[in-house]
């Protein structure tokens, strides 16, 4: 049985908020035929204020779906449709204390159902434009699909590409074998064998090696790696710029459908990967939030 | 509250009677079989005795035609490489497609390795069409493995016939018949059968042990290689205790296999009714003239299935949805999928699978139980309204899918 935390079980067994919604003025229903689950959010929502009076769900789903849903329903409530539309798939994981890697997919859903009731209510029509595929990497919950994706739009070519890129992979190493077959049906051959693996240790010992950069010359050196990875982004509809640079620190913030997407973690460390190449130095990349909160 | 142990397609408790007879063999009986001395004769002589009880369960000819392995999986591996080494110039396998992983993820592995695989569809009921399979029995096929018993459904293939129509065409045959072993009557001697799988934790043996029965003549290529256990047919020192273990369970289960198509059948017959009768919009999944005693697969149609089985575990009620293999991931069983089960059906099907330890009382407490969970979670879901499905414009539910 799955490793389910406290929270998702009690919000499995008690959930919050369930059943229809009297005077709805909002209502988004959305789906995935390939892991069964469907979820309605309804919203009533004061057309004065733009603030949830009450949010209320119809989940067909496992249990961490109906525990997903009911954690968004107490999340959103009280709140404005632009506050709400914030809420990311992480919140709504963390909110639960948590959730598998092949449940992630629940918060994700959570969070689509709430645009297509905020769609809904605005009297706009919603796409989905999130696909999904078998989950390949379960340390850090990355499917097929997106795996795929990343190796056609960046031409990957190794296994630790795809590591870089998409993080997939960069754990328990299982699923390795299954990356490999991805590579090979995007590229139609043999991923070349991989350059030596370098021993952890070496790799920071070798960086003073490198002339030392001026601070000018390495924010210009962000700048272009940065500047080289947008377009990547930009197809999947997002879009990265430099906020801050303190240090070993590095700000950026994420926009478009990046921000707040699942792969947000993910596509922050493919951009640490990068830099850290780029740099020859072990630095820190981290959202602009990050910044605000220090 | 006592658990209630619903699942034993997944696994069974190892009889009490097979943990006695395996003590010993962790204790005063550890010699070799291979040794000479007599700590080694000990072990040699009781593997003689478990391998002739497994021999009599299986109806086989010969005792030297059952080789043990480490697990269902390994005997089922080790039948279609054989064949395929054993006859190199034929490089097709039939199969189904509703077999156990064991069977299916190594014939896609195969696959790509430019084995053809031709799989075998199924119709709504879980059967297949013998013309079609008449039809694909040429000489470039190596060898048929098709499963005697369904782990999710029950639902039996009808293997001897399938044999000798293989065997017409000179074709090896194998059977995947971890589920069947000890559920059904099996004369492997009057069939044409060349192979067959079998697992003891699915009969109340212990986990890790294995049977592949290989048909005297039958010709043969190990997967391990090494020493000359097992006649050379499966190198490593043998599992002696887990041997010792599932010869005991072979026998218990010849004597209470009079029971399974008697008490056990009018058990999971009662289970099945009960909840059909409770609980509307509900199926039975597969074939139900033709199948095992003990299964019960019940389609609870607009639920999920996981939510069913948490809700079941906290009345200490244990069953699965799907097979155990597929349970944990998010697709719907690949068993339900190729019968056609539309997927809000498929999603909430529960397999019940009951052992000779479960009793009237605890079947009644299931049928009790189950009711007031189904309307639960069809309450909170949107295919639901009221006490009906939802349906009529405006009301039936049709999300957009990803
Ligand atoms: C039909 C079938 N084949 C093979 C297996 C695998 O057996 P084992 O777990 O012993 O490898 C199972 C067990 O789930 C099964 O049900």
């Amino acid at each position: 049985m799955w490793d389910y935390s406290e929270k998702v079980r009690e919000h499995f067994f008690n959930p919050r908020n369930a059943g229809p919604l009297a005077g709805a003025n909002g209502v988004g229903d959305v789906g995935s035929i390939r892991c069964g689950d469907a979820l309605r959010l309804m919203l009533r929502v004061d057309p004065e204020t733009e603030i949830i009076e009450a949010a209320h769900f119809q989940t067909f789903g496992c249990g961490s779906a109906i525990a997903s849903s009911s954690a968004l329903t107490e999340i959103i409530k009280r709140k404005t449709l632009d506050e709400a539309l914030k809420v990311s798939n992480q919140d709504i994981a963390d909110y639960l204390d948590g959730l598998p890697p092949e449940k992630m997919h629940c918060s994700v859903m959570g969070r689509e159902a709430l645009q297509a009731a905020v769609a809904n209510y605005r009297g706009e029509v919603w796409r989905d434009e999130h696909e999904e595929g078998d989950l390949v990497c379960k340390c850090f919950a990355i499917d097929a699909a997106m795996i795929e994706r990343t190796i056609r739009d960046n031409r990957l070519q190794t296994m630790s590409d795809v590591t870089n890129y998409t993080k997939a992979g960069g754990g328990c190493s299982a699923c390795h074998e299954k990356i490999e077959d991805i590579l090979i049906a995007v590229n139609g051959r043999l991923p070349p064998a991989e350059p030596q693996r370098q021993i952890a240790k070496t790799a920071p010992a070798a960086a003073p090696v490198k002339p030392r950069l001026s601070n000018y010359q390495r924010i210009r050196k962000i700048e272009e790696t940065l500047e080289a990875l947008r377009p990547a982004l930009q197809r999947d509809h997002g879009d990265v710029t430099l906020v801050e640079v303190d240090g070993k620190r590095i700000f950026v913030a994420l926009s478009g459908a990046c921000q707040g997407c699942q792969m947000e973690a993910a596509t922050i460390g493919g951009i640490q990967q990068k830099l850290v190449e780029v740099l020859g130095e072990l630095v820190q990349v981290l959202p602009a939030a990050a910044l605000a909160r220090d | 509250m006592t658990p209630i142990y619903l699942d034993n397609n997944a696994t069974t408790a190892c009889d009490p009677a097979v943990v006695a007879a395996m003590l010993p063999f962790f204790t005063e009986h550890y010699g070799n079989a291979s040794s000479i001395h007599s700590f080694g004769a000990q072990v040699g002589h009781a593997l003689k005795e478990a391998r002739g009880r497994v021999q009599r369960l299986l109806g086989a000819a010969h005792d030297s035609e059952i080789v043990f392995t480490s697990c269902g999986t390994e005997s089922d591996s080790t039948a279609i490489l054989s064949a395929l080494k054993a006859y190199p110039e034929r490089r097709a396998i039939i199969t189904t497609v509703v077999e156990h992983p064991a069977i299916l993820t190594l014939c896609d592995q195969l696959e790509k390795e430019g084995v053809v695989v031709h799989r075998l569809r199924v119709d709504r009921r879980g059967r297949i069409d013998l013309d079609e399979y008449q039809a694909l029995l040429s000489e470039r096929v190596a060898i048929v493995s098709a499963m005697w018993a369904n782990n999710e459904t029950g639902t039996l293939f009808p293997v001897e016939e399938m044999a000798e129509m293989a065997h017409q065409r000179g074709i090896l045959f194998h059977t995947d018949a971890v589920q069947a072993v000890g559920k059904l009557p099996i004369d492997l001697k009057t069939t044409r059968i060349d192979m067959l799988s079998c697992s003891g934790h699915k009969l109340h043996a212990p986990k890790g042990i294995g049977v592949l029965y290989v048909r005297r003549n039958t010709r043969f290529r190990p997967l391990l290689r090494g020493g000359h256990q097992e006649r050379g047919r499966r190198a490593g020192t043998e599992n002696s205790a887990a041997i010792v273990g599932l010869g005991v369970a072979c026998e218990l289960a010849q004597q209470h296999l009079e029971t399974e198509s008697t008490t056990l059948k009018r058990l999971r017959d009662r289970l099945e009714r009960g909840i059909l009768a409770r609980v509307g919009n509900a199926f039975v999944n597969g074939d139900t003239l033709y199948r095992l005693p003990n299964t019960a697969s019940i389609a609870f149609e607009f639920v999920e299935g996981e939510g069913i089985l948490l809700l079941l575990n906290q009345q200490g009620i244990a069953a699965s949805s799907g097979s155990a293999c597929t349970s944990g991931s998010l697709e719907p069983s690949h068993v339900m999928r190729a019968m056609g089960i539309p997927y809000t059906a498929a999603h909430g099907t529960i397999r019940f699978s009951l052992s000779r330890y479960n009793t009237e009382d605890e079947v009644e407490r299931v049928i009790a139980a189950l009711p007031p969970i189904i309307a639960q979670l069809r309450s909170l879901s949107p295919y639901w309204q009221g006490d009906a499905p939802a349906a009529g414009p405006g009301l039936s539910f049709e999300p957009a899918y990803a």
